[in-house]
Parts: C-alpha cells; sequence; structure tokens
C-alpha cells in the first residue's frame, strides 16, 4: 500500500492551524531571505576576481612620500637604481598608480574624428610610470612595442600636469582599442587627453583600473611616457622567483637608507594590495554567509524541534495506527509527507517574499535583480534540509510499538 | 505565588534542556547580530557636540552653473568657494561665524635639540571664531586669534599628543613645529579634542571618523603656503594653478559653520543668505539660482549620510534574522506549551485561573528571556569585536555603552515576552473538561 496519506495528515495540521501557520512563515522568510542572500553573495564574489593584467607573483609594492619639496624626478631615478641592486630583484621602476590601489587619475579621451558628444562618453583611467613599467608589472604586450626612452617626459604635475601636452605616444588597453577603434587596428592611430595628439605605440591585453565599478570602464585603461614629479610614488619591484619575501624587506631597507626622512606608508607584494581592495567586500561576504547559515541552522532546528515534540504528543495514535496495520515505513511516510507539505508551502510563498524582498533590496540599496533560477535551486535546497531535519523525529515516530495503543497514556 | 511560578518554570525548562537551550541560542543569536550592527549605527549617529550642536548651522549654497556634460568632482554644493565663505565672514550676521578646511601635511619638530621622524598629521586651517564657535577645550596657551589670520601668522595650535610626541612635553607651547617646509610658532595646546563624527570636516572627505586633527593654523596662512586640502571641487574655466583656484569663485573646498541663537537668528539668517545670493546673482552668479539652505546640525549629518550602504543592509540582514528567531521560538513554545495541555487542565480544575496559568507562562518565558540577553550580550560583544578588526574609519567606535547595554537586555527580554504571548494565551484557553476526559 504506497498510496500518499495526504488527508489524514492533512487533518492533523488542521488541529494545529496556528503551529503550522508559524512554520511556513517562518520558512518562508528563511527562503525569502535565503535566496537573496545567495544572489548577493554570488555577485561580490564574482566581482572580487578581476584580472588584473599583472603577472602578479612576484611582483611587490612600496609607496613612498618624499618630505622634500624638489628633486623629485631625481630622487626617483636613485631610488629606482639603488632598488635595481638589491639581491633578487629582476627589474624596478616607479609609478603613480596601480590596478585596485585606489588612487584614480581618469581623463576624458577622444579620436580626431569625435564629435563633441561622442567624446564626452568615452573615459579612461590612466598610468603613468617610470622606465620599465610593461617589463617590471609584466603586461602582456599584444601589438607594438614599449616606450622607448626619448618618448619620457616628466609630468610636471606641481605645475598642472602640463607634461601631458608634451607626451607623444601612448600604449593602450586592448579594451580602451575596441572602444574607440571598433574592429579596427587601434596601432598608429591617433587619440587625445588633452590637446597634443598621442599616437598609439603599443596594445597590452588588459590593464585594469585602480578603482574598480564593476562596469566596462575598469578595463578601459592607458598608459602615458610620464615620469611622476610630485614626491608621491609607488615603487614596482619584480623579484627573482621564490624571493619575495626576502625582497621585499631588503627593498624597504634600501629605501630608507638612500632617503630616512621619506615616508614610507606601506610595503607589501601585490596580492596583499589586490586583498586589501576587496577586505570591505570579504567581511561582507562572510557576514551573508553566516547570516545564511545562522537562518538554515534555526530553521532547521526549528522543525526538528516541533517535529519531535509532535511525535511524542501522538505517541499514543501512533500506536493505535501501527496496532491496527500501518506499517513502519508508512508511519515514516506520515512524518515525512508532513514535513514536506508544510516546508513545501513555505518555499512557495518563499519564493513570491524573495521577489518582494528582492523589489525593496532594489530600491534602496544597489542591489541587482534576483536572478529567477535562485528561487528554485533555495526552494529545493530548503525542501531537503526540512526532510533531513524531520528525518530523527520520524524514525522515533516509526519504531513507537504498536503496544502503546492499550496501554492507558 | 512568583517564587511557585518561577520553580515551576525553572523545572520546566530543566525537563526539557535540549528545548530550552535552543530557545535562549535562537535569542540570543537573534539580539546579538542585531544588538551588534545597532550599536554600530547607534555611536555613528551620535551627537558630536551635546552642548553646542543646538545652536550650530551650516549655510549652502550652489553656485555650480548647469549640468555641461563634464563630470563635476564630488558635491561642490556642499563646500564653499573663499569669495562667498570671506563674504558671510565679513558680514558676521552669526553670532559667530568660522570657515574650515583640513587636509594632511607633513610635521616634524622645528630647530631642536633632538630629531623626530617626519610624519603625516591630519591638519586643521581655520578662521579665529573655530574655537569659540565648537567649544575647543584648550589645555594651555591661547587659542587662533583674528590678528594671526590678519597676520597671516606663521602659528599653529596643536593636540597635545603630537606635542609630546615631538617636544617630549604635553605642553609644547612656545616650541617651533615645521609644518611641510615652514617654521610655526606653537602657541597653544588642545586637549584631545575629537568629536565623533568630525562633523566639521567636508562630506566628501569621507573621513568623518578617521584620525582626529592635530595641527590648527591660520586658514589665511594655509591658503599663502598651498597646504593640501583633502577636497576641492571646480565647476567653471579652471586654472592650472593650484593657489589660484582656492581663491577663485568657481572652486569649492571650504566648510562654514555659524552659530545662531533662536529660530528668529535662524529665521533672519536665512533671509541674509536670501539677499546675499540675489545681490551676487547681479553680478552674474548662482546662475541656477537655487534657493539657499541652512542645515541644523543633525539635518547636516543626515545629508552627510555617514552610515555606509553596507551597514544598514546589515542592519536589515540582522533584524530579518531576529524576526526568524522569534518566528521560531513561537512556534516551539505553542508546542511547547499546548503539550502540557493536560498538567494546564489539571490546575485548572483544581482552581488556577486563567489568569495565573497565563502568568506561569510568562514567567517560564521571562527565564528564556534573561538567558537569551546573557548570550546575547555575549554574541553582542563578538559581533563588536570583529567590526573592530575592520578597515574602516568607524570600526575603532564599534563599543557597547550603558544605553546599548540596557537596550540589548530589554530587547532580549521583551522579545521573548512578545514570542510567548500568543502561546500563553493559547495555553491558557485550553478546556479543562475536554482534555481531562482524554487523560
Amino acid at each position: 500500500m504506497t498510496t500518499f496519506p495526504i488527508a489524514p495528515i492533512l487533518a492533523s495540521l488542521r488541529r494545529h492551524r496556528m503551529t503550522t501557520a508559524l512554520l511556513i512563515l517562518q520558512v518562508s522568510f528563511t527562503c525569502a531571505i535565503v535566496a537573496n542572500i545567495a544572489a548577493m553573495t554570488t555577485k561580490r564574489v564574482d566581482q572580487m576576481h578581476p584580472t588584473s593584467g599583472l603577472r602578479e607573483d612576484g611582483l611587490l609594492v612600496i609607496g613612498s612620500t618624499s618630505t622634500r619639496k624638489s628633486g623629485f624626478l631625481q630622487q626617483a631615478r636613485t631610488d629606482i637604481e639603488a632598488l635595481r641592486t638589491v639581491p633578487g630583484v629582476a627589474s624596478a621602476t616607479a609609478v603613480d598608480a596601480l590596478p585596485m590601489n585606489n588612487d584614480s587619475w581618469t581623463n576624458g579621451v577622444r579620436t580626431a574624428s569625435m564629435t563633441d558628444d561622442e567624446a564626452s562618453k568615452h573615459e579612461a583611467s590612466m598610468f603613468t610610470g617610470f622606465p620599465g613599467v610593461i617589463e617590471t608589472l609584466g603586461l602582456d604586450l599584444v601589438a607594438g612595442r614599449d616606450f622607448v626612452a626619448s618618448e619620457y617626459t616628466p609630468t610636471r604635475i606641481a605645475e598642472g600636469y602640463i607634461g601631458t601636452n608634451q607626451a607623444s605616444a601612448v600604449i593602450v588597453s586592448e579594451a580602451l582599442a575596441r572602444d574607440l577603434w571598433p574592429g579596427a587596428q587601434a596601432l598608429g592611430q591617433v587619440l587625445y587627453v588633452s590637446t597634443r595628439p598621442l599616437r598609439v605605440v603599443g596594445v597590452v591585453r588588459q590593464l585594469l583600473a585602480p578603482v574598480l565599478q564593476g562596469s566596462q570602464k575598469d578595463a578601459m585603461t592607458l598608459l602615458l611616457p610620464l615620469m611622476p614629479d610630485n614626491g608621491n610614488l609607488s615603487y614596482a619591484i619584480r623579484a627573482r622567483p621564490g624571493q619575495a619575501e626576502s625582497v621585499l624587506a631588503l627593498a624597504r631597507a634600501r629605501l630608507e637608507a638612500v632617503d630616512s626622512e621619506r615616508v614610507i606608508p606601506h610595503a607589501r607584494t601585490y596580492r596583499e594590495l589586490r586583498q586589501d581592495y576587496f577586505r570591505r567586500d570579504v567581511t561582507m561576504i562572510g557576514l551573508l554567509v553566516a547570516a545564511a547559515l545562522g537562518l538554515l541552522f534555526v530553521t532547521a532546528l526549528g522543525i526538528g524541534g516541533l517535529a519531535s515534540f509532535w511525535v511524542q504528543q501522538r505517541y499514543r495514535q501512533i500506536g493505535i495506527r501501527r496496532a491496527i496495520g500501518a506499517t513502519r515505513a508508512q508511519i515514516r511516510l506520515h512524518f515525512q509527507l508532513e514535513n514536506a507539505l508544510i516546508v513545501g508551502a513555505g518555499v512557495v510563498v518563499g519564493s513570491l517574499l524573495a521577489v518582494g524582498f528582492n523589489v525593496l533590496l532594489m530600491h534602496f540599496y544597489e542591489v541587482d535583480a534576483l536572478p529567477l533560477g535562485w528561487l528554485p535551486a533555495t526552494a529545493l535546497a530548503l525542501w531537503m534540509l526540512g526532510q533531513l531535519s524531520v528525518y530523527s523525529a520520524a524514525f522515533r515516530a516509526s519504531h513507537v510499538p504498536p503496544v502503546v495503543a492499550i496501554r492507558s497514556a | 505565588m512568583l517564587g511557585y511560578y518561577v520553580r515551576l518554570a525553572a523545572k520546566n525548562l530543566r525537563q526539557h534542556i535540549g528545548l530550552s537551550l535552543l530557545l535562549v541560542g535562537a535569542i540570543g543569536l537573534g539580539i546579538g547580530a542585531s544588538m551588534t550592527m545597532i550599536t554600530v549605527l547607534h555611536v555613528m549617529s551620535g551627537d558630536p557636540l551635546p552642548s553646542r550642536s543646538a545652536r550650530l548651522f551650516v549655510p549652502a549654497l550652489d553656485p555650480t552653473p548647469p549640468p555641461t556634460g563634464h563630470p563635476v568632482h564630488g558635491h561642490p554644493e556642499d563646500a564653499f568657494t573663499w569669495p562667498d565663505a570671506r563674504a558671510l565672514l565679513a558680514a558676521a550676521r552669526a553670532t559667530r561665524q568660522a570657515a574650515m578646511a583640513g587636509g594632511r601635511v607633513l610635521v616634524r619638530n622645528g630647530a631642536s635639540e633632538r630629531t623626530v621622524k617626519a610624519a603625516f598629521e591630519q591638519a586643521r586651517y581655520v578662521t579665529p571664531d573655530f574655537f569659540p564657535l565648537f567649544a575647543v577645550p584648550m589645555r594651555s596657551g591661547r587659542a587662533l586669534e583674528a590678528a594671526d589670520m590678519d597676520r597671516h601668522a606663521r602659528v599653529a595650535v596643536i593636540d597635545a599628543v603630537l606635542s609630546r610626541r615631538l617636544f617630549d612635553t604635553e605642553d609644547g607651547v612656545g616650541h617651533r613645529l615645521r609644518v611641510d617646509d615652514t617654521d610655526f610658532d606653537v602657541v597653544g595646546i588642545v586637549d584631545g579634542w575629537n568629536p565623533e563624527p568630525r562633523f566639521y570636516e567636508g562630506i566628501a572627505s569621507r573621513n568623518l571618523f578617521g584620525e582626529a586633527d592635530k595641527v590648527f593654523v591660520p586658514l589665511s596662512t594655509a591658503m599663502d603656503l598651498d597646504m593640501d586640502e583633502s577636497f576641492m571641487s571646480c565647476f567653471g574655466e579652471q586654472s592650472p594653478d593650484r593657489v589660484a583656484r582656492k581663491d577663485s569663485p568657481d572652486c569649492s573646498w571650504l566648510q562654514m559653520w555659524v552659530e545662531l541663537p533662536d529660530a528668529a537668528a535662524v529665521r533672519a539668517y536665512g533671509d541674509f543668505l536670501a539677499g546675499y545670493q540675489r545681490d551676487q546673482r547681479t553680478h552674474g552668479r548662482f546662475p541656477r539660482n537655487i534657493p539657499p539652505r541652512l542645515y541644523s546640525m543633525p539635518a547636516w549629518l543626515d545629508h552627510a549620510h555617514l552610515a555606509p550602504n553596507d551597514l544598514s543592509l546589515q542592519l536589515w540582514l540582522a533584524v530579518c534574522f531576529l524576526g526568524v528567531c522569534l518566528l521560531n521560538i513561537v512556534a516551539l513554545l505553542t508546542a511547547k506549551f499546548l503539550r502540557r495541555s493536560g498538567e494546564i487542565s489539571v490546575r485548572r480544575a483544581l482552581g488556577a485561573r486563567e489568569r495565573d496559568i497565563f502568568a506561569q507562562y510568562i514567567v517560564e518565558a521571562l527565564l528564556i528571556g534573561v538567558g537569551g540577553a546573557v548570550l546575547g550580550l555575549l554574541v553582542t560583544e563578538f559581533g563588536l569585536w570583529s567590526v573592530r578588526q575592520r578597515p574602516d574609519d568607524y570600526a575603532n567606535l564599534a563599543h557597547l555603552d550603558a544605553a546599548m547595554l540596557a537596550a540589548t537586555v530589554a530587547l532580549a527580554i521583551g522579545s521573548a515576552l512578545l514570542a510567548a504571548l500568543l502561546p500563553a494565551w493559547r495555553a491558557c484557553k485550553v478546556a479543562p473538561a475536554l482534555q481531562l476526559k482524554s487523560l
């Protein structure tokens, strides 16, 4: 006899209308919140693994702020020379910014043929640095060449960045090249960030912006042969394989030896820099996951606790059913089905509620629309969790001996 | 009678120790998560200057042109241009008024027997009213005065902690301080003043909970020396010369605060601002003619939107978690109480009134609430500890104060009672005769 005994289950649930309703409500809230948390978490996790375009292994970054008032260019050159002689250093240079270091400098870019209206839509993050950026950062040059020595010129930051009007060459990221010249060869083209034309001499596969917005713009970057000259620099150092840790300490000591007055705000591997950039996201993901697990845990305990209470309460009835011929399997099925009905109702209501929560979240926070695939996934997971949490109670119920039917309570 | 209820409740709880722990755990976790986030938001929205804040106001003028499609950095309308600030200071229509800006400067001890490694410190460039306006406590020496501003004097007021670091004494008055490349005479020492949030910091700097200001110099001197400013937003034709930008009517970078003693003064000042803007419009400024505003301290902090979205999202998450925990408790208590229908019926039959039964179960819920409060406090302390490990500027504020401690206990017990209301009511409505028959 394998028909599902729905009718007696419904009858018994009707006798516990309030408890049943409460449990359905709890399951539906859990379902709604967990579905939204799952969607938010996966989005944040996705955002945390962008390709920087750098060869991150063995790349070290030391920040340095000069306490002098002038002579920054010469100081940087001296520093770079000193760093190159540190044992274990393969190459070294100085840059104004790095992918994900929060030091953003963006500017409108345009090609000669663009109207003002078109030009206002194109924007790129700009990187500058001393010779050796491509080599030290390990950028993948897919076309053209690196800058030659004669192309470098000071940024002249103190004079309002007028160096940008003196540069003549530029290296662009593939994404920016596609954005500016869709379908055409970027190499040899001309673009403007100020008045002077800049010829594209090279294209790198990827170079991510210092500040990420989670849009196409993150990859639209360019590199100028400008040497930052305000005493505020990041020294990028490529260590030989396996020597990163020792090189970091040595390089820092060397910089302090060259100029003991300077302020070094940080000295770290590029991987650490990257982790710092995402620390808030890691915290938030941790909290979201903890909240989801907490909810599932409490709900599972609630389901299990209630089920075992009901089993104790109906001890005698179970005995009677067993005495008049119900098998153990049927008793277990009764409790599992009862749970399936309650949780099933909960997840149906919960799915609707999830969409409602999502609409609220989208209204008040920067949250994306809930991918609908999460609804059946969460519902199924919760439904299985329900079955799991009711199992021990159902098992105990199925072992109630028929003889209790004739004993008095 | 109460003693009897408590004994009975304790016995009942012990009898189902697993379930009792489950109930206490659910309340404790829910309360702990919620109170952690409530505490963080509570400390972030505190009144930074309780003695003065009712009299402090922020005027706001919007000199920006209609949008040109060219991106403007930050919100220039939340700051002041120097020409406007100068005009408001000169008009002196408020009891007190001050303009200020801040930035990071390199600080060393000036010519002295021992050299201290240079370090960047938070500096504030202020007009003289800054000190009385905010009632800045002076430890020794004097505050900056009008004469310092007029003479563009190279004088500074510094924080006692910085004084100790630089000069080995907390009273560094008379010592020389080198800021960037210029020597300043220390004329006064501030006694650890750090209102939280640092409300007078420009909104755009997003650094209102960070490091305290360590150095105060006259605004005129700072402009002469082109000291670093944490925020500047230009919206017109821009000069490449940084110093010229600070004088420009098209670059906002200053904060203005005024003291207005009563509602009449507030109205009068509003009229004055409107008049000022009307007058300036005859010179072609304020092209959009957006009405001037006057923010009170709470309105300004609200406008500053200090709590990041992530935080309030975390609060909602915590509250939802508490909600589900409570639903769970209501369901479990209903089952638990009704399971004792037989026992209830016997007591009813022996003469207990409905409200005796009700009281009995409420006492039981109370005990659960007390347990939940204890666990909740532990969870809250742990949660706040984990918040303090965050890299954000507000992290070091995350401590439980007396009010939040009381709130935790109250919320835990209140939640337990609320959750017990329905089950207890159901329990006391049990029909004794029916139950007794089936016993």
